[in-house]
């Protein structure tokens, strides 16, 4: 169902966002891997799942914040039903273990989607990454594929609410292998999405 | 569908079944065949079903072409009102050239857009670049909306003053302004020699200009009094006019992108690039074309 109707959406998103996807082939067609990209909008998640290769698109869940997620009954529904959304706990109890429902999709053959800069942001701009990721890849131990957004920050910034057209771009990186340096993991999930960003096109935008 | 346009979308149809049997040898070529085939399937479409599905076609073209545009020109971010109220003029602009208010068309965007728009930026209340942003949204406006909205504008000709229809002057407007890019790229890259604009377009040569402009001029003297039914006057200007207008819709296209720091407009269409870049000649042609037309009819209108 979540197949179809995101393979479904595919011409809409090309015709209503103007997406175009640079090197659609390095994405994940199976699992367990990791897609990480930054994120500025709500539109992500879709121009994501719909881009995923369609037999990926099942087993595809974003790891998404469970305190906004969460908040209303219809939120939760379009979240899980719709966008197969896990939810990540943002505040650390003692004892609790966030990243359990996340390893346990991955040791199940599943994709998950991860926005390392944990929150949208200020429009088309890169916020620091987060080491939560490089913490799960050295549990998993599964690639990681980095995944440019951008564009989706123009159409729906953060605080609006009408989507305005603009053209979005989604440029992939090739895979990144696992790695048990926490430092050299995340210098290298930087390093590939500078170069991802430079090959974007030119935003003027002021 | 008359005889003209039927022999006409014949030859097409042969064209893109020659492309893509060469697109065997060629991979090259294979993914913009397949782009010319949709294209070629889109504007069918939209000739048998008449002016009102080319209006929309057109329509949903101009909205894609203004929205690469806002997306690749510099742009501020508290001008969102004044953005929609771009994409607002689509619909009324084609709306209006489907309901043959020829008269309102021509004043939307030159008159009450260029005053609607500055009016429109002040509510963020931000001066700094003021006068740039409206000016780079003016122009978007014009050759993505107005300018091409001429080119469904031909739909809307009097049976009686065509001899193949409206459906019949756009056909032709579209084959020729197409044909005149390709007969300067081979004409371009057959003869060599200096170039023209390097500093513009680098790839373009003076060759390549004067070839396409006896190559479409020639093609224009003939089956332009098939579809046109205009006489010897009108039809030079046409022959002179046309390839000229193309090249200049092509480079000035070229300049806007250089100015911005990118090769293609977009990745919309596979093998062409964006749609910009396929409707750059079209942008400087349709409105010609429409004018010469409506100068030398025997009716005004």
């Amino acid at each position: 169902m979540r197949t179809a109707f995101f393979l479904a959406m595919r011409p809409l998103v090309w015709f209503i966002l103007g997406l175009s996807v640079g090197n659609r082939a390095h994405l994940p067609r199976s699992g367990p891997a990791i897609v990480a990209a930054n994120h500025n909008s709500h539109l992500d998640i879709l121009v994501l799942l719909c881009s995923m290769p369609a037999q990926a698109i099942a087993a595809t869940a974003p790891v998404a914040a469970a305190d906004y997620f969460f908040r209303t009954p219809l939120r939760r529904f379009v979240a899980t039903r719709i966008f197969g959304i896990l939810a990540l706990e943002r505040t650390m109890r003692r004892g609790s273990e966030p990243f359990g429902p996340l390893l346990a999709h991955l040791e199940a053959g599943g994709i998950l989607i991860i926005f390392p800069e944990g929150t949208r942001g200020a429009p088309e701009e890169m916020g620091a990454l987060k080491s939560g990721l490089s913490k799960l890849v050295r549990e998993a131990a599964v690639p990681v594929t980095p995944v440019y957004l951008q564009g989706a920050g123009r159409i729906l910034p953060k605080g609006t609410r009408v989507p305005l057209p603009f053209t979005c771009a989604m440029l992939v990186g090739e895979r990144l292998a696992p790695s048990a340096d926490r430092a050299a993991f995340m210098a290298g999930l930087s390093a590939a999405f500078s170069a991802l960003k430079s090959a974007a096109p030119p935003l003027h935008w002021h | 569908m008359s005889d003209p346009l039927l022999i006409g979308g014949l030859a097409i149809l042969g064209v893109l079944i020659a492309g893509s049997v060469a697109a065997i040898w060629l991979p090259g070529i294979r993914a913009r065949t397949a782009t010319w085939w949709v294209i070629a399937a889109l504007l069918c479409a939209a000739f048998a079903l008449g002016p009102v599905a080319v209006a929309v076609l057109f329509g949903i073209i101009s909205f894609m072409a203004l929205r690469e545009y806002v997306s690749l020109a510099p742009t501020r971010r508290e001008d969102r009102p004044a953005l929609f109220l771009c994409y607002a003029l689509v619909p009324l602009v084609y709306t209006l050239i489907a309901l043959d208010l020829y008269g309102i068309v021509l004043v939307v965007i030159p008159v009450y857009a260029v005053l609607a728009l500055p009016a429109v930026m002040l509510l963020n209340g931000r001066t700094e670049g003021y006068l740039a942003a409206a000016g780079v949204l003016y122009f978007g406006l014009v050759i993505t909306v107005f300018t091409l909205g001429h080119a469904a504008l031909l739909m809307n000709v009097p049976a009686a003053e065509a001899p193949a229809g409206g459906a019949g002057l756009l056909f032709f407007l579209l084959v020729v302004t197409a044909l005149n890019d390709v007969f300067q790229y081979i004409a371009g890259r057959l003869i060599g020699g200096p170039k023209i604009m390097p500093t513009i377009s680098p790839g373009k040569t003076v060759s390549g200009f004067l070839g396409g402009l006896l190559a479409t001029g020639a093609l224009i003297a003939v089956i332009g009094p098939t579809f046109t039914g205009l006489g010897i006057l009108p039809i030079a200007i046409l022959a002179l006019l046309l390839p000229v207008a193309g090249f200049a819709g092509d480079v000035t296209m070229s300049a806007i992108k250089r100015d911005l720091g990118v090769k293609d407009s977009g990745k919309l269409l596979p093998g062409h690039g964006g749609i910009l870049d396929r409707v750059d000649s079209l942008t400087f042609t349709a409105p010609l074309m429409f004018h010469v037309f409506a100068f030398f009819a025997s009716t005004r209108y």
